[in-house]
């Protein structure tokens, strides 16, 4: 679901197939059109867009009542042991069964939700340690609360169990049919596949890609796949889990190593001059108190050791390690918020590499637009992209909206290196860093983004060297030292590409003393006498000049010794759970990590004794819990991190070691999934009196108006999506004859039912007009598009690929002229699979429909 | 010992991989007849949007050799819907109609079984593209000469499987001795067919004397495009040359019998008589 995996991932669609046609999996795909996936499925069941929430929750309550998950006691025992299934919730908490659709907590004016009553009820916190807290460590000590109350009966109708219950109650399979639009025996098969599919034998697999992420609600959704598999006990387990396609090739890698504004690598966060990060202390005390119980009870040695790597020698424990100079957020600076501030003329410059905003962004007029406010941009890419060349002809500038000559955006284009032109690493959907060596030497001018930002930085430095003011400190003590060895560029004609292996080292984290690579996150310290760029990353350089990137021994299943998965190689995250509570493996077909009460664990106890006892998995599987922890193990009140955990606690990045089937913190729409209609709909919310996501991100400006619902002027539902053919906005496809001929025009998937009522015949062009703008598309009439039928009235379906510009071999319309700028409240992510549209036939401007 | 491939359309995904590696390989360019330069940026433009399904190939030319197919089998009420796809080129028939019919010895059988098309001999008679019961050989306008796949000649005599099956993600295509994919296919067959698909068949172990190149089709060959019973002309030739004969045979009886009739109105029928 939300993943049309065989045309967007086509070749990691391979495994999929391969367990179809060698392991007789059944392939199951849930999705608004008929897709190449679809036609690779044993069951295509189709839904309205937007309505995944009704569908998944119509599943949870089909399995939370079915015989089987009630009478075979492996999904208790998974439940009780793995899940916060048990755990209580406060009593103060309300559900959406209770308020009309939103939660308990929201404010007066319904923007913003406080989270203090959807917390656990907890038993009285451990007296604090005696004497003064000397390190960070000490401080967090002293934020353990007490251990959440659970009824392992899970009859307590305040328990996780019994609320899920409740708050799904209304989701049947005569409400789903209603809401999605599909027939519920569609969506009964699939339920019952997928238990029929799941426990000790057998596990399944929820994958799923940006069709959920691009929604109001697309944390919401991705939470309530996460649920199901959970209480189905298919996390932790090989076969199971919950994939999230990422997109091609490092978009992974790019999360971990955090462009993302809001985050630092390895999933650190952001310091923010809105919450209480004054000093290194507090910064820690808010980010890492909280979850201080998990395995980011660390939190302290991952950030000084993060702060060493950035400042080298400079950062001390008297200057915090540099933390006071480190940049600081200061309010959304995510894609949407940031291209309203240059809108509004705040931001000065834009450096823009590997994107092309004037086609892929939202509201991509609006945001052509706010491009002409800037004083420069630099584009870096391998042809002048549509945001490169939107001051000379976007078709503001042909309208005359913008004019060449009024346009004060200096803009510099830039040749960029493809991959075979530099070294380095992609990381994939499994979180898998695999290397990739360079081939050849980029054309003429055209360098590696690496390149370009190493010697950037150099120059600044540079230019910041005899500086004294504080400000520029960072800049000044930044570590910078890339420089390659001969060696690595001995074969090439450009000799001043910086070092991969160094950057990859730094990432790995070295001890500061020798300078010797870090074999794991172990041995990082909070005493600055390590330095660490990502955590997570540990142990891909285990020692000098080894990189397991490049490692390439592939087995039959695993494949440990095939690149390095972070963090520690592990595979599957949460393997622990792969066994049951007593450590055995839930059956000898599905064994994965198990504990082995025999075995020397290579450890000695306090009084020198060797310790027996340890968790073992023969296939090489990096192991996600602590070795040596028995399963029976009670963890201690007053401890961090491993210390608190018990030996049934899994979930080790989770402050209680449980999978959350309620999120008593961490979201801030809700700490359950619910069904609200997309920010533009042709419909009335079905499920609740509340239409849409109330604290969905929304920007009511001029230049991005939105559609009311059920507005008669736009009454079709319109997806955005990608084809096989093109990548992206099409920068490395339009160019390509190759591949420009195989999609060589923008084209609008149409039902023959809707061509029907609007006189559009195949091949020839429609318009598709929103309150944001129209663009023509060719019409592919097709029976894999299908009206639905929601509460009795029809609801039309269009889809348009976005993948064109007008720069390139292939043109066509910029589809995001069409799409709002709304975004998910917890990720910023817009909603580009579902919103509101009208159609016609014939050209933009009212031109004759013939091709 | 042949060399082929096996195609399997039940897990080919339609990604056209094999058109772009087919392409990359053979030097091909995009179809010249699908770009217009632009005036104003002068750059190709691409306008060869058809409407039929994904498909924007059309037909195997003598710039594309490989075209993937999309057969969409879609009810009103949409209910057991299918989008077929398969990857179509030359089949390297063991009968090869475009080998038997070039004057020139262009087309040649190699040891390995696939039928090579030499550029250097080929006269451009076109004698071959009437004479391949698939349509696959094309005339190309740039070089003069007819063209289609090779199965990668080159490649293949120096140990490389072909640029399309290499390149094919999943697997559909496979490359390797024909015996040896026989196996496969035999196996997959049997397999769809104990899952109940009972219309699944092998596509070319009897047609046009065998084919290396071989299919593993869902339903009839005709869904896919392809001749139920291909026929290779020059097999039709004792035929045709009865028929012919028969037919020229025919003609003069007929011709002497009118003469005579003629001959015998003329002279009022009184010789009849005699």
């Amino acid at each position: 679901m939300g993943s049309n995996m065989a045309e967007c991932h086509p070749v990691a669609f391979r495994w999929p197939l391969k367990a179809k046609t060698e392991h007789d999996a059944v392939l199951m795909h849930v999705d608004p059109r008929f897709t190449r996936t679809s036609a690779m499925c044993d069951v295509h069941v189709p839904i309205r867009a937007g309505t995944d929430i009704v569908f998944l929750g119509g599943i949870i309550r089909h399995v939370l009542e079915s015989e089987r998950w009630n009478t075979d006691p492996f999904f208790r025992e998974y439940a009780v042991n793995f899940t916060n299934a048990a755990t209580l919730v406060s009593p103060d908490y309300k559900d959406t069964e209770d308020l009309g659709g939103v939660f308990s907590g929201l404010s007066p004016d319904g923007k913003k939700y406080d989270n203090a009553s959807w917390a656990y009820q907890r038993n009285p916190p451990p007296s604090p340690p005696a004497g003064k807290p000397e390190t960070l460590s000490d401080l967090l000590l002293r934020k353990v609360p007490g251990r959440p109350k659970t009824d392992p009966s899970m009859k307590n109708p305040r328990c996780v169990l019994q609320v899920v219950k409740r708050h799904f109650s209304r989701y049947t399979p005569e409400m789903v049919e209603r809401v999605c639009g599909c027939p519920k025996e569609g969506f009964l098969s699939v339920a019952e596949t997928l238990l029929a599919n799941s426990g000790r034998e057998k596990t399944s697999n929820i994958t799923y890609a940006v069709g959920w992420t691009q929604h109001t609600v697309g944390v919401q959704i991705i939470r309530n796949a996460a649920m199901l598999q959970a209480l189905l006990g298919n996390i932790g387990r090989p076969g199971g889990g919950v994939l999230a396609l990422r997109g091609h090739a490092t978009i992974q890698g790019s999360t971990d190593i955090a462009t993302l504004y809001h985050s630092l690598p390895g999933y650190l966060n952001m310091p923010d001059g809105r919450k209480a990060h004054d000093t290194l202390k507090d910064f820690v005390v808010t980010e890492g108190g909280p979850v201080a119980t998990s395995f980011w009870g660390n939190y302290p040695k991952f950030i000084v050791s993060y702060l060493k790597a950035q400042f080298g020698e400079a950062a001390t424990a008297a200057n915090d390690y540099g933390y006071d100079y480190h940049p600081r957020i200061t309010g959304d600076h995510s894609h949407m918020p940031m291209f309203l501030s240059m809108a509004e003329g705040k931001i000065q410059g834009f450096l823009v590499m590997g994107q092309n905003p004037a086609v892929g962004g939202q509201n991509a007029r609006f945001q052509r637009k706010a491009l002409a406010k800037l004083s420069w941009m630099v584009v870096r890419d391998f042809f002048e992209t549509e945001t490169a060349a939107f001051w000379r002809n976007s078709p503001e500038v042909k309208s005359g909206e913008l004019s060449p000559k009024d346009i004060r955006t200096e803009v510099f284009f830039l040749p960029a290196a493809e991959v075979p032109e530099m070294d380095g690493t992609f990381t994939n959907t499994q979180r898998l860093v695999q290397a990739h060596d360079k081939a050849v030497d980029p054309p003429d001018d055209a360098r590696s983004d690496t390149w370009f930002t190493y010697h950037l930085g150099k120059r600044l430095k540079a230019m910041y060297k005899e500086s004294a003011s504080p400000r520029d400190w960072a800049i000044r003590n930044v570590t910078w030292e890339y420089e390659p060895e001969s060696r690595e560029v001995a074969a090439w004609r450009v000799k001043d590409e910086p070092s991969a292996y160094r950057i990859l080292k730094e990432i790995n984290g070295y001890t500061v003393a020798d300078g010797k690579p870090l074999p794991t996150f172990a041995l990082l310290k909070e005493d600055g006498s390590t330095a660490c760029g990502a955590w997570i990353y540990t142990g891909v350089v285990p020692e000098e000049g080894k990189n397991r990137a490049a490692s390439r021994k592939a087995d039959a299943w695993i494949s440990p010794g095939w690149g390095f998965a972070w963090p520690a190689n592990r595979h599957i995250m949460y393997n622990r759970a792969s066994a049951d509570a007593a450590g055995r493996p839930w059956s000898e077909r599905k064994k994965l990590v198990y504990w082995d009460p025999a075995a020397d664990s290579g450890t000695k106890d306090p009084a020198g004794k060797p310790v027996i006892g340890k968790w073992v998995a023969p296939s090489g599987e990096g192991i996600d819990f602590q070795v040596t922890k028995p399963p029976m193990f009670r963890g201690k009140d007053l401890a961090l991190g491993f210390d608190w955990l018990s030996g049934n606690d899994a979930f080790i990045m989770r402050a209680d070691g449980k999978a959350w089937l309620f999120a008593p913190a961490g979201l801030v729409d809700g700490p359950l999934p619910t069904h609200y209609e997309p920010y533009e709909s042709p419909v009335k919310n079905p499920v609740y009196a509340q239409q849409v996501n109330p604290v969905a991100k929304v920007w009511k400006v001029e230049g991005n108006p939105y559609h009311k619902t059920a507005d008669p002027q736009f009454p079709i539902v319109l997806s955005t999506y990608r084809l096989t053919e093109h990548h992206l906005s099409g920068t490395m496809s339009r160019w390509l004859p190759w591949l420009a001929e195989l999609m060589p025009e923008l084209f609008c998937e149409i039902s023959p039912e809707l061509a029907g009522e609007k006189g559009i015949r195949n091949g020839e062009y429609v318009t598709i007009r929103t309150a944001r703008g129209e663009v023509q598309a060719r019409a592919l009439v097709t029976r894999r598009m299908r009206p639905f039928t929601v509460d009795g009235k029809t609801v039309h379906q269009v889809g348009l690929p976005w993948h064109w510009g007008w720069q390139g071999s292939a043109h066509g319309d910029v589809v995001n002229n069409l799409t709002p700028m709304v975004g998910d409240p917890n990720v910023s992510i817009h909603e580009g699979k579902v919103l509101t549209c009208d159609i016609r036939a014939g050209k933009k401007g009212g031109g004759a429909q013939h091709a | 010992m042949p060399k082929g491939m096996f195609v399997d359309t039940t897990i080919c995904i339609g990604c056209k991989a094999c058109q772009v590696a087919c392409k990359q390989w053979n030097v091909l360019p995009g179809e010249p007849a699908d770009f217009r330069t632009d005036p104003v940026e002068k750059i190709p433009v691409a306008v060869n949007f058809t409407g039929d399904s994904y498909d924007n190939t059309a037909d195997l030319t003598g710039t594309n050799w490989r075209r993937v197919r999309f057969i969409e089998q879609f009810p009103e009420n949409r209910a057991g819907g299918r989008w077929l796809i398969s990857s179509d080129s030359c089949k390297h028939c063991n009968d090869a109609g475009c080998l038997n019919a070039c004057p020139t010895g262009a087309l040649v059988r190699t040891d390995l079984g696939n039928v090579a098309l030499r550029q250097d001999v080929c006269i451009g008679c076109k004698y071959c593209l009437p004479s391949c019961p698939y349509g696959v050989v094309a005339f190309s306008h740039e070089t003069g000469t007819a063209r289609k796949c090779t199965l990668c000649d080159e490649r293949i005599h120096n140990g490389l499987g072909t640029a399309c099956a290499k390149a094919c993600p999943t697997g559909s295509i496979a490359f390797g001795e024909v015996a040896e994919l026989k196996k496969k296919a035999d196996a997959r067959l049997a397999k769809l067919k104990s899952l109940g698909r009972g219309k699944a068949n092998i596509y070319g172990y009897k047609e046009a004397g065998g084919l290396n190149v071989f299919y593993l089709f869902d339903d009839r060959p005709s869904v896919y495009g392809q001749p139920e019973s291909p026929e290779v002309p020059q097999r039709r030739l004792p035929m045709t040359s009865a028929v012919t004969i028969a037919g020229a045979v025919a003609v003069g009886v007929a011709a002497l019998v009118a003469f005579r009739e003629r001959g015998q109105s003329d002279r009022g029928g009184e010789e009849v008589e005699k």
